[in-house]
């Protein structure tokens, strides 16, 4: 039976929703704010909200300070490239595995996940060492291979959800009809696979373009994305919170800015499956 | 065109052996149903047909021809699914022109194609509409369009009415039923509803755990069941089958009697039981009459409205010359 909803309840839901969002959101806002703020006004007590003097000098110290453009571009590289990699390796994984699995197919997925179960940290020294012998140390091409590697569980997971979801029934359909495996592939599964490759796609850059361990510890100054970039401004002789501030804004606003236009896309991939 | 030979083919999945060796013809613009429970390999044997599945031994002849190796796609055959296996992001159009396209038809030719198949099964106004926006009815029929435009050497059809509602599937069942009379292509029909089989089937093919039971017309299998198995699988409600004393009267291990061949009395007859459920359907009534000494519950059909209530004495009495006779291994004695 369908519970009835009283304008009240339905008020007091909006206003903690409104209230839970608010509260989510507050840091990014706070992190925006500040780098309006004077140095001094960003450490002021009680904290200024609304009523300091805005001043983008913070900006414009960064943007000199720093090479900018240069973090921007290895952050898409590395984001994107390791994306692409990524489902280039993961869509013919999980494709074999949704439609032609075998006995140890399941043990075989539980152990990639296993894979992301271990403390990055526990294999740092090896992988920083092989890093260094085969000059791999702040190159984006190594970078690329790592957050590869490191995502790509998830990626696989999550198409091979998202094509165990495809009816078999359909490709069946499609061969009785008279199609062959690359018309198969062409006009039904892609299409049909589409919105559930586009939203892992999505969800691994935003994943790989926020991923700070790594990226910090083995970049320095060439191949060193955005979290590297802000990681700079925070040093244990005095911190800048404006400037710190600035920097994050500009390394997060990229990427929020995808998220926001691509939302719907992310939530479905986030609780695919959850429903039905 | 059409005609399917069966030549001792058998299917195993790893250990587990389906279907064991068999053989089958089935004629050209033949309407043949596979029925049995679920599990008895009827919808296996009709993939194999199709070459959705491999074969583990034997040949498939389709019109003398070797297919047991060809591609589904090669075979000539279409296949409608229980599923419907509609294609949800193009539009019915689209749907049923896919097969079309994959052979390479000139869109003109396509174009006519399609729009006889739409008039066929109703669907003219429904071309541009995506899958989702029809009802289970409407796709069903969109699906045998898909497979009609093909005008394929036999159609393979996978329980294509068990997702729709009762009233719908007697509609669809006589749809196919006309369908079949105007194309006169060979039809093979899986199904474990023995009244679809019954009304639809030229030729019933029993099967039970991979073996076929008996293969013949509804009338054939409704009058004489060659074994206890059929006997009770085929007729609605089911066939009575008494062992013990009963039987040996008869010089049989099993006797059975169909429910509609026992005359219904409440002052004498052979063998006496007690009412316990009644259905009144108007046109007849089904009497569930226990104590009979002979089987846990005897069906009893009687034509019109039988006034008789629970707990009431009844007196039962076999049509002489319909009942049939069971050996012990379960074979009908001619």
């Amino acid at each position: 039976m369908a519970r009835a909803v009283t304008n009240q309840r339905k008020t007091f839901n909006t206003a903690l929703a409104w209230g839970i969002g608010l509260l989510i959101f507050f840091p990014i806002l706070w992190t925006f704010l500040t780098s309006f703020k004077t140095e001094a006004a960003a450490i002021a007590s009680p904290p200024q909200f609304l009523f300091f003097n805005w001043t983008t000098e913070n900006y414009g110290v960064v943007l000199q300070r720093s090479n900018y453009f240069l973090h921007f571009s290895n952050s898409v590289i590395i984001s994107v490239g390791s994306t692409v990699i990524g489902l280039l390796i993961a869509v013919p994984a999980a494709w074999s595995m949704a439609f032609v699995p075998g006995k140890r197919t399941k043990d075989v997925l539980m152990w990639m996940l296993s894979t992301k179960m271990l403390p990055p940290v526990g294999v740092l020294i090896p992988i920083y060492l092989i890093f260094k012998s085969v000059g791999l140390l702040d190159s984006r091409i190594g970078l690329i291979i790592v957050l590869t590697l490191i995502n790509l569980p998830i990626i696989v997971w999550m198409l091979y959800t998202y094509f165990k979801e495809i009816p078999v029934d359909i490709l069946e359909a499609a061969r009785m009809d008279g199609a062959s495996l690359r018309n198969e592939i062409i006009y039904v599964l892609t299409p049909m696979a589409l919105p559930g490759i586009a939203s892992t796609m999505l969800l691994n850059i935003i994943l790989a373009w926020n991923e700070a361990f790594w990226t910090i510890t083995l970049t320095t100054v060439n191949a060193a994305p955005l979290t590297t970039f802000i990681a700079s401004y925070s040093s244990p002789e005095g911190l800048f919170y404006a400037k710190l501030s600035a920097a994050s804004t500009m390394a997060i606003a990229p990427i929020l800015v995808m998220g926001w236009f691509s939302q719907k896309q992310l939530v479905r991939g986030l609780t695919f499956g959850a429903v039905k | 065109m059409g005609r399917i030979t069966l030549d001792k083919v058998s299917k195993s999945f790893g250990d587990v052996n389906v279907i064991p060796p068999l053989d089958l013809t089935i004629d050209e613009g033949e309407f043949v149903v596979f029925v049995g429970p679920s599990g008895c390999g009827k919808s296996t044997l009709l993939r194999l047909i199709a070459g959705l599945e491999d074969v583990s031994g034997g040949q498939i002849r389709i019109d003398g021809r070797d297919a047991t190796e060809t591609a589904p796609a090669k075979r000539g055959l279409a296949m409608v699914f229980q599923s419907y296996a509609l294609y949800p992001h193009m539009t019915v159009r689209k749907n049923i022109a896919f097969p079309l396209k994959m052979a390479g038809m000139p869109q003109a030719e396509q174009d006519a194609k399609i729009e006889a198949a739409a008039k066929v099964l109703n669907l003219s106004s429904y071309l541009d509409r995506r899958p989702g926006q029809l009802s289970g009815g409407q796709r069903q029929r969109v699906a045998i369009g898909r497979a009609i435009v093909r005008e394929p050497a036999a159609f393979l059809f996978d329980e294509p009415l068990s997702n729709l509602d009762a009233a719908l599937r007697v509609g669809m069942r006589m749809e196919i039923s006309e369908l079949h009379e105007k194309l006169k292509t060979t039809m093979i029909y899986v199904t474990h509803d023995q009244v679809e089989a019954m009304t639809m089937a030229d030729k019933i093919v029993v099967l039970q755990a991979g073996n076929i039971e008996q293969v013949g017309s509804p009338l054939d299998l409704y009058h004489s069941p060659r074994n206890t198995f059929v006997a009770g699988f085929i007729g609605s409600p089911k066939m009575n089958l008494i062992e013990g004393p009963e039987a040996a009267k008869h010089d049989a291990t099993t006797i059975g009697v169909r429910p509609e061949h026992l005359d219904v009395s409440a002052a004498s007859g052979l063998w006496k039981g007690r009412v316990g459920v009644s259905e009144h359907l108007g046109s007849d009534t089904f009497f569930h009459v226990h104590d009979t000494g002979l089987t846990d519950v005897m069906t009893v059909r009687s034509i019109g409205d039988v006034a008789m209530r629970h707990g009431d004495t009844i007196y039962l009495t076999p049509q002489a010359d319909k009942i049939h006779r069971f050996d012990a291994a379960g074979l009908r004695i001619a």
